[in-house]
């Protein structure tokens, strides 16, 4: 929809990532870190900024940035806290604690389910600021008549994830977002959800006509709040653009802000009126620096990420990417592969795992029926709709003796022989309706098998009847 | 000088011998406290060394300390003594100012870890102490409460930034204080008030609780009559805090334990850059005078240069306020101590730090804001940086040959008040001496040293290489025994 025409325009997108990091505590004390809660009730010294508070690291704070760099394949190097110092009331010592010139995770890549590899150019720690509340004024600070602030949310941990400028579409960013998301929550390190703010993305956008290797001017783009309205900014904010750049007019950089309302990205604060954070290291905190050792068995720790497991998947089973992608999201691929190793088919349990198994219950299944029942399909026992009939009762109580459920719903395999003389029969009765499928009428392809379906009351396999009738078509 | 109006002199017990009254129930803490109170009420009305008395509070901790002993406890090795804390320390429940309108109404939800100690230690808080806003000053004249006056002539001040504790200690309102050193404000006062201060290893006495300047400067550290005093209320004081990642994972060094060893065949270093030039005559003469005692004590004493040390001023004056700049901005009007309405939050926030901060603090947040600015962080604070690297190292390539350095704590006696207030460049130079060892982390003190032309205390710096401690309290300890008296005031 993006009205930006691709053949003469590229769209280069870079996406900074904030995680909240699934700790009981805060970055740097132990007021509790949980969501929700009473306004500035999970707050002590530290957290309001009183004067002689001081920050101890939160040494799981670090475990999991670590575990989150690992899987990106990043570099865990000694890394420094600074100090980003900007005056907001809901920022309590009006200054944020950082990693800046020396992050704790550099270079590192995600690997997309299409395949595509994106680069992270690093993964730092720092603590989230508390949350302002406008009154009056549409809501904006400028114009408030009072402001409320709520510090419950300031001081938890947050990794800032840097992706390199190396998208190319709205369908490029979600597809990021969507498996950075899933090797977050993989890992244990956050619960990846956007709605309760645990999940942030800012965006950096900018265009440049096909075939330039030079990047246009970007501008970064705030309050995107769902992967639907990252890829809405996007669009909207590429062509905003282009047009400009097509009237003659220059990108100018800056910050700004998504309007979901009118879908539309306004001006938020020019590259000059932009805070000089002067930066500077931290001095109530030491540099952290990881025992390689310790380093090696947090990596040995990890569990099989999206991007392995669906390469396992698509090696094992000959699934095609796309339907690895939607089998390991759905956690079906350690099924799926334990059906493989009791001998089922292996493009009839992708299959199933892609159109059948859409229940979250399907997680649960036994291994053995579902290979069971895939069997029975193969050998004729079943025909497709039964099978599927079945498995959904599987997935309902977990388990359970596939034949058992077959015979109880009076699934019985039709002889092929008995069919043979139904086929027969009917194309006796309809001369004319047989010379039209003869001849290839598209409208009649389903009459034949419609009535043999209606005639054994479904228990005959399509796939037979039409194989019947194309022999007899000659 | 006859012309000088000083507190009249009065016999002073230090802490070691008030503690072991109390523990053996010769004398109870109560009777020890109303001792010191007395003193206070007759006396802080010329000085004006607190912020604030806690005659109450004391009275009640003391009559623990005492319930303590009566019921067969031992309350600590502090037992029954009266402390005074800068106002720089937080108190729970107790107004804890920095000097500063800012901090108006603000009372800490929690005491300091030093704090704590003391309090675990048997030590009875009589109150909290004067001191330059925030501790940036170098005479106490900087504080929103007026300035504190030296005992030893009331005329002049007693330095700072801690000068209401060296004065409290001076004036026998306490055998014992706190104070903070940043850049000599522990030490410069003590020197002007004729008692010891010491300046700890960075990292050896913990910052929690203690209201930031520049943290990575700062430090606790005591200020006493006696050296043994002090030495006392180190080992009290000191030692791991696992709330300051910056604390150093280990007790304080047993000073103690080595006050008596001498300085025989110690290598003692006299630092030629702190006897020339800015350095009054009469308070170098002292200086010398010092190394011949130690001479004479059976150490080897020479004179060595540490060139670095003439870039500490400057390196000092880019790093504390950068700093500074940051530690200062959480005073925003938003959560606590003064409020200055306004129309907007950010009118608000200007509105509260422009009445609520003197002078001097924001002068310094000015200059460290300017330090660390973009474009100017290399050439300013990332150079004053490698300064200080440069300080380290010459100092640590001083002791591998020598044992202690030795220099004035000041340059001067204490002056005159208003004498330094117009041009900040001449109060800053107060601290030319003892800015190194913050800037290089390494523990200093200052010994009373006799006196000046004027008759005013003079102080001899001692310094140490990083945790050597033991050496400083030993060569401490010898300038003490052989210091022509001046002490307690005359």
């Amino acid at each position: 929809m993006s009205g930006v025409d691709p053949e003469r325009w590229e769209v280069v997108i870079g996406l900074e990532v904030h995680a909240e990091l699934s700790t009981r505590t805060k970055l740097f004390s132990s007021a509790t870190a949980e969501f929700g809660g009473e306004p500035n009730t999970h707050i002590d010294p530290l957290t309001l900024g009183l004067p002689g508070s001081l920050p101890v690291l939160n040494a799981r704070a670090v475990e999991l940035a670590v575990r989150v760099g690992l899987a990106l394949g990043c570099t865990v190097q000694r890394s420094v806290f600074a100090r980003k110092n900007y005056f907001y009331p809901d920022q309590p010592k009006n200054y944020q604690i950082s990693q800046y010139d020396l992050p704790i995770n550099v270079d590192g890549s995600l690997e997309l389910p299409s395949g595509q590899v994106v680069g992270i150019e690093r993964a730092h720690l720092e603590e989230d600021t508390g949350k302002s509340t406008h009154i009056g004024g549409g809501g904006r600070i400028h114009e408030a008549r009072h402001s409320l602030v709520d510090l419950n949310r300031a001081g938890v941990p947050l990794l800032e994830i840097v992706g390199r400028p190396d998208l190319r579409s709205a369908d490029e960013a979600r597809a990021y977002v969507a498996e950075l998301r899933a090797v977050l929550v993989a890992v244990g390190a956050s619960d990846g959800k956007m709605e309760e703010g645990s999940l942030r993305v800012d965006c950096n956008v900018s265009v440049r006509p096909r075939g330039s290797a030079e990047l246009g001017t970007r501008c970064e783009i705030k309050n995107i709040n769902s992967l639907r309205s990252l890829g809405r900014a996007i669009d909207a904010e590429a062509a905003r653009q282009v047009a400009l750049v097509e009237a003659g007019e220059r990108v100018v950089q800056e910050t700004r802000h998504w309007d979901e309302d009118d879908g539309r990205t306004h001006t938020l604060r020019s590259k000059e009126e932009a805070d000089d954070y002067r930066y500077f290291p931290d001095p109530d905190l030491v540099e952290v620096d990881c025992d390689p050792v310790w380093v090696e068995e947090v990596r040995a720790s990890l569990p099989l990420l999206p991007a392995a497991r669906r390469a396992r998947l698509v090696e094992r089973s000959g699934a095609s990417r796309p339907h690895a992608a939607i089998v390991c999201e759905r956690n079906l691929d350690d099924l799926c592969l334990a059906a493989l190793d009791a001998g089922a088919d292996p493009e009839r349990v992708v299959n199933h795992a892609v159109h059948n198994l859409a229940d979250e219950r399907a997680v649960g299944l036994d291994p053995a029926a579902f290979a069971a029942l895939v069997a029975m399909e193969v050998d004729g026992t079943l025909t497709a709709t039964q099978a599927k009939t079945v498995l959904a009762e599987l997935v309902a109580a977990g388990g359970g003796d596939p034949a058992e459920l077959a015979a109880a719903h009076g699934f019985e395999a039709m002889d092929t022989s008995e069919l043979e003389g139904l086929v027969d029969g009917l194309i006796a009765e309809h001369p004319e309706e047989w010379q039209r499928y003869v001849e290839g009428d598209p409208r009649i392809a389903g009459f034949f098998v419609g009535r043999v379906m209606k005639a054994t009351q479904g228990k005959a396999d399509g796939r037979v009847v039409t194989a019947l009738l194309d022999a007899r078509r000659g | 000088m006859s012309s000088r109006s000083a507190l009249p002199s009065t016999p002073v017990a230090p802490a070691t011998v008030l503690a072991a009254a109390v523990r053996s129930g010769e004398r109870t803490a109560l009777d020890v406290l109303e001792e010191h109170l007395a003193r206070i009420s007759d006396h802080e009305v010329d000085v004006h060394a607190f912020n604030l008395v806690l005659e109450d509070r004391a009275r009640e901790s003391a009559a623990a300390v005492d319930a303590r002993v009566a019921a067969g406890g031992d309350p600590g090795p502090l037992a029954g003594v009266p402390v005074a804390l800068k106002d720089n320390l937080c108190t729970r429940g107790v107004a804890t100012t920095c000097s500063s309108r800012i901090l108006e109404g603000w009372e800490p939800p929690y005491d300091a870890t030093v704090v704590q100690r003391l309090a675990a230690a048997g030590a009875v808080v009589v109150g909290k102490t004067n001191l330059d806003e925030f501790a940036m000053g170098s005479s106490t004249e900087h504080s929103a409460t007026g300035p504190t006056r030296n005992p030893h002539d009331l005329d002049r001040v007693p330095g700072g930034s801690s000068g209401g504790s060296a004065a409290a200690v001076a004036a026998g309102f306490a055998p014992v204080a706190l104070g903070s050193d940043t850049g000599g404000s522990i030490r410069q006062p003590a020197a002007l008030c004729g008692v010891v201060g010491v300046k700890p290893t960075y990292g050896l006495v913990s910052r929690l609780g203690l209201v930031a300047f520049a943290s990575s400067l700062d430090q606790v550290g005591p200020f006493a009559a006696t050296v043994a005093d002090a030495a006392l209320v180190c080992e009290v004081v000191g030692g791991h805090d696992p709330g300051d990642s910056t604390s150093l994972p280990q007790d304080f060094p047993r000073v103690l334990a080595h006050l008596d060893d001498g300085v025989e065949g110690m290598r003692i270093g006299l630092v030629t850059e702190m006897l020339g030039e800015g350095i009054a005559v009469d308070v170098a003469a002292r200086v010398r005078a010092a190394a011949e005692a130690l001479t004479a004590a059976g150490a080897e004493v020479e004179e060595v240069s540490i060139p670095a040390v003439t870039y500490g001023l400057s390196a000092y004056y880019l790093v504390a306020p950068a700093e500074a700049s940051s530690n200062l901005a959480r005073y925003d009007g938003v959560r606590y101590g003064r409020r200055v309405d306004a129309p907007t939050a950010g009118e608000m926030m200007v509105a509260t730090r422009t009445a609520g901060f003197g002078d001097e603090v924001k002068r310094r947040i000015v200059l460290g804001t300017y330090a660390l600015s973009a474009g100017y962080y290399d050439a300013f604070y990332g150079k004053a940086l490698r300064v200080r690297t440069l300080i380290r190292e010459e100092f640590d390539a001083a002791y591998e040959r020598l044992d202690a350095l030795i220099s004035p704590a000041s340059p001067t006696t204490a002056f005159a008040f208003g004498d330094k207030t117009a041009d900040p460049v001449q109060m800053y130079l107060n601290d030319v001496c003892t800015i190194p060892s913050n800037l290089a982390g390494h523990p200093a003190l200052s010994v009373p040293f006799g006196v000046g032309d004027d008759g005013l205390p003079v102080g001899v710096q001692v310094m140490a290489p990083a945790l050597g401690e033991v050496a400083a309290f030993r060569v401490a300890a010898v300038l003490e025994s052989v210091a022509p008296s001046a002490g307690a005031p005359s």
